[in-house]
């Protein structure tokens, strides 16, 4: 029996019972939900700050807030503040409210605002739009307008190093390219500065971020602060064709995403999972100076969510298995026209009719003013 | 005359010195404690004590030491957070710099206890003088044997180390202290792990105030018993108090817990009352973070019962019609106060002192500040104090630290109580924005 495993716990996140090692954390189960039914997807709470690959990530964007009904079997008490999913160890009989929570929702939505309000709501000329975990964020969480009438926070732009532009401005402190530059490159030259609102990402003087590895911390950033200088502003991402490809390199695995304009590769990135996080890191050399497709042995189309922008006319209609819930709905909502009245072609009758309805109608109306 | 513990000698001359304070039966505690009782009894005393953390959030101090891990091989830390920058919070600067040896006495007490060979005492950085007091101190225990490589023969080792904080308000934060103790930048971390498992390098760490530390040699002279007798119900002891703002006698008084409100604001012994002819209009009775109060709920609790200076007095009515006893920063406002202004200015501390780690608090701070800037600067309008309520109910509870919670209720607070004021300031922009204009009901005071 698997139960009687000391290390594997059961816990209920938003009614699904999922059993998981001991020392998951609450995130990471419900990643095992979504992994094993693509439709529970939306329970996964939103990571901004989290990153699985990077060690010591997490708890600080509070975006992944939730409600710990009860802490565990033996102690069923609830835990008196919502708690970070992605750092919050499961406990045997565990039960988790994410999205069946309004408390947790309210929470969420306020995140979003909080990580809005000193960042540019300019999308439209973003670097990063299309594959923007913030975008994804504020759309699915957030409140279509905001309530900040203050001044916006900004910087200035930085180069750092040949290839990396920081735009402060656009940044949310999720420290993500801190900890890849400390756990992914043999040393790290850039840190936050300041405290509060004034806390910026920096190279302090302003030195250039340059190691094998470097390149990395653009594809860990959530958002569009910090960008790749050899693609910037050469097109949008949902233009673009994602392919995956690998070569034999001596510094890295190899394994990445080229994306394409015709023949043309315009950008070369690592692979990311289903949780936009990247599995295999990969060096400055695949990134930024193999450009031609020759460089490359073409495995196929990368795999993108349905939902994502990116997919968007890339795919052959017939090849793409339809949604079924369209037909589901349609056949759920559908009834018989009702024809039973008589068919009237006297056209006084028509008139005394119509002279009739529009009597309603103005009653209707009235009555709707007067209430 | 209130039974005094810490400051009982604080009058005497040359205190600071390591003979005078010996004289007047110093260093009596560590004699006994290390030569004549285990560390687990002295842990027990500290327990049956009851003493609670004076540093504002009022845990056990014993159950705390019971808490900490002890694997075999691994180093536990003590260290003492004399990070002390609460607005309105001075008591322990006074304490350090008038009797620092009992703060010494008193670590060394409580790191036997804890079976810690190094200490710490993180002091602010601003009391620069403060931390040469101190490390004169050690230097004179040591040099009488109190400290250093087997302390009065019996084999035991402590090293007290005084470290000098950057100056920032977050390093009074338990991790965050810990963080820039160990020379990083001074951001709090997430708990679990607590302090108590994994603190100081992972080692098992137990952080104390400053006033906790020094109750221990009267609890271990006198025993726990003894000292749990002092004050009423939970609050046992005695307690420092910073006095300051609108009072006849602003400064540091030891009060016996249990002190009726009234008698420490209006006797002679203390405050003194209100300063001439102005009367009481707010207080708030535990540093700049604890929610304030009006007038009506000061010496009264909503109930009509005495409001007691007491961890539960205090918070009798949950955060509607109480506030808490905190750090014990009594800041007192008569009518000329203004209280959206004095919202404003704790408001632009809190903001100007988040570490800018997590969301609620890095953005939502500012946020506060920049609204509350415009209704004082007559700027205003009324959606904007139901805008300070839900971004004050936003950042509460969600962040990694209390200073988000800190940050949050004073804003809640005085919209609580003193709505009409903030309504005032918007209706009428040009009288709120002449010079020490303060609404007070049915007439304005400039």
């Amino acid at each position: 029996m698997e139960d009687t495993k000391p290390n594997v716990v059961k816990i209920t996140f938003d009614g699904i019972e999922v059993e998981v090692e001991a020392g998951t954390t609450i995130m990471q189960a419900a990643r095992r939900i979504a992994e094993a039914d693509g439709t529970q997807a939306h329970l996964v709470p939103p990571a901004m700050c989290y990153y699985k690959p990077l060690e010591g990530t997490g708890g600080k964007c509070r975006a992944c807030l939730v409600k710990v009904a009860q802490g565990s079997a033996k102690d069923t008490r609830p835990m008196p503040k919502l708690v970070p999913s992605c750092i919050t160890q499961v406990q045997d009989g565990m039960v988790v409210e994410n999205t069946t929570n309004p408390a947790v929702l309210e929470a969420r939505k306020g995140v979003v605002e909080f990580l809005l309000i000193n960042h540019p709501l300019d999308c439209p000329i973003c670097d990063q739009a299309g594959e923007c975990h913030l975008q994804d964020f504020a759309f699915e969480h957030g409140a279509a307008q905001t309530r900040y009438e203050e001044e916006r926070r900004t910087f200035e732009k930085h180069d750092i190093g040949p290839y990396i532009q920081l735009h402060m401005t656009r940044c949310i402190l999720c420290y993500r390219c801190v900890y890849t530059a400390d756990q992914i490159t043999n040393q790290r030259v850039h840190g936050v500065l300041n405290r509060g609102d004034a806390a910026e990402i920096s190279t302090y003087i302003e030195k250039a971020i340059d190691n094998d590895f470097s390149g990395n911390v653009i594809d860990v950033c959530p958002v569009g602060a910090l960008t790749d200088k050899t693609y910037r502003f050469k097109n949008r991402v949902w233009f673009t064709k994602p392919v995956d490809a690998h070569r034999d390199c001596p510094t890295c695995k190899g394994e990445v995403t080229l994306w394409c304009r015709g023949e043309e590769v315009i950008r070369v990135t690592a692979r990311k999972n289903q949780w936009g996080e990247v599995q295999d890191f990969i060096c400055n050399t695949c990134r930024f100076d193999q450009k031609k497709t020759s460089d490359w042995v073409i495995e196929g189309p990368t795999k993108v969510q349905r939902s994502s922008v990116i997919s968007a006319n890339k795919y052959r209609a017939d090849l793409v298995k339809k949604p079924d819930f369209a037909l589901k709905l349609a056949s759920s909502q559908y009834k018989a026209i009702d024809d039973s009245r008589p068919y009237v072609t006297d056209p006084d009758t028509i008139r005394q009719q119509s002279v009739e309805n529009n009597d309603k109608a103005n009653h209707r109306s009235l009555l709707a003013e007067n209430n | 005359m209130t039974k005094k513990i810490l400051l009982e000698h604080a009058g005497v001359s040359g205190i600071e010195t390591f003979d005078v304070y010996r004289k007047q039966g110093g260093y009596t505690a560590v004699e006994k404690a290390l030569k004549t009782m285990t560390p687990d009894e002295v842990v027990e005393e500290a327990k049956k004590s009851g003493v609670r953390g004076r540093g504002g959030a009022g845990f056990p101090m014993g159950m705390k030491w019971g808490f900490l891990a002890k694997p075999e091989g691994v180093p536990r830390y003590l260290v003492c957070n004399a990070d002390e920058s609460e607005p309105g919070t001075f008591k322990d600067h006074y304490l350090m710099k008038t009797i620092p040896h009992l703060l010494v006495e008193g670590m060394i007490v409580a790191s036997y206890a804890l079976g810690a060979h190094k200490s710490f005492i993180y002091v602010r950085g601003e009391l620069l003088y403060v931390i040469a007091i101190l490390e004169k101190a050690i230097e004179e225990a040591k040099a009488q044997g109190f400290l250093g490589k087997n302390i009065l023969g019996t084999g035991y080792d402590l090293e007290l180390v005084v470290q000098p904080g950057g100056g920032a308000y977050i390093c009074g934060e338990e991790t965050a202290l810990l963080e820039s103790l160990e020379g990083k930048r001074g951001n709090p971390r997430n708990k679990p792990p607590f302090p108590a498992v994994k603190g100081l390098y992972q080692s098992p760490t137990v952080v104390n105030n400053v006033e906790s530390i020094a109750n221990m040699p009267w609890i271990i002279n006198n025993g726990g018993e003894a000292y749990a007798a002092i004050g009423i119900g939970r609050s046992t002891g005695t307690k420092l108090i910073s006095a300051s703002g609108h009072i006849k006698k602003p400064g540091v008084y030891e009060i016996e817990l249990g002190l009726s409100v009234d008698e420490f604001l209006n006797s002679d012994e203390y405050c003194g009352g209100i300063r001439n002819g102005h009367h009481l209009k707010a207080l708030v009775a535990g540093g700049s973070s604890v929610p304030i109060l009006p007038a009506h709920l000061i010496t009264k609790t909503a109930t009509g019962e005495n409001r007691l200076m007491s961890y539960e007095s205090l918070s009798d009515g949950g955060f509607a019609t109480g506030t808490m006893l905190g750090s014990g920063g009594f800041i007192v406002f008569d009518e000329t106060a203004c209280i959206v202004r004095n919202t404003w200015n704790f408001a632009r501390f809190y903001h100007h002192e988040s570490c800018g780690q997590c969301s609620p608090c890095r953005e939502g701070t500012g946020w506060m500040e920049k609204v509350l800037h415009r209704i004082e600067h007559g700027h205003g309008s009324m959606h904007d104090i139901d805008l300070l309520v839900d971004v004050a109910k936003k950042i509460e509870g969600n962040t990694i630290c209390p200073l988000g919670d800190a940050a949050a209720w004073p804003v809640a607070s005085a919209i609580r109580h003193f709505r009409d004021e903030f309504e005032w300031h918007i209706t009428h922009p040009k009288e709120a924005t002449q010079p020490g204009a303060v609404y007070m009901g049915d007439s304005i005071l400039v």
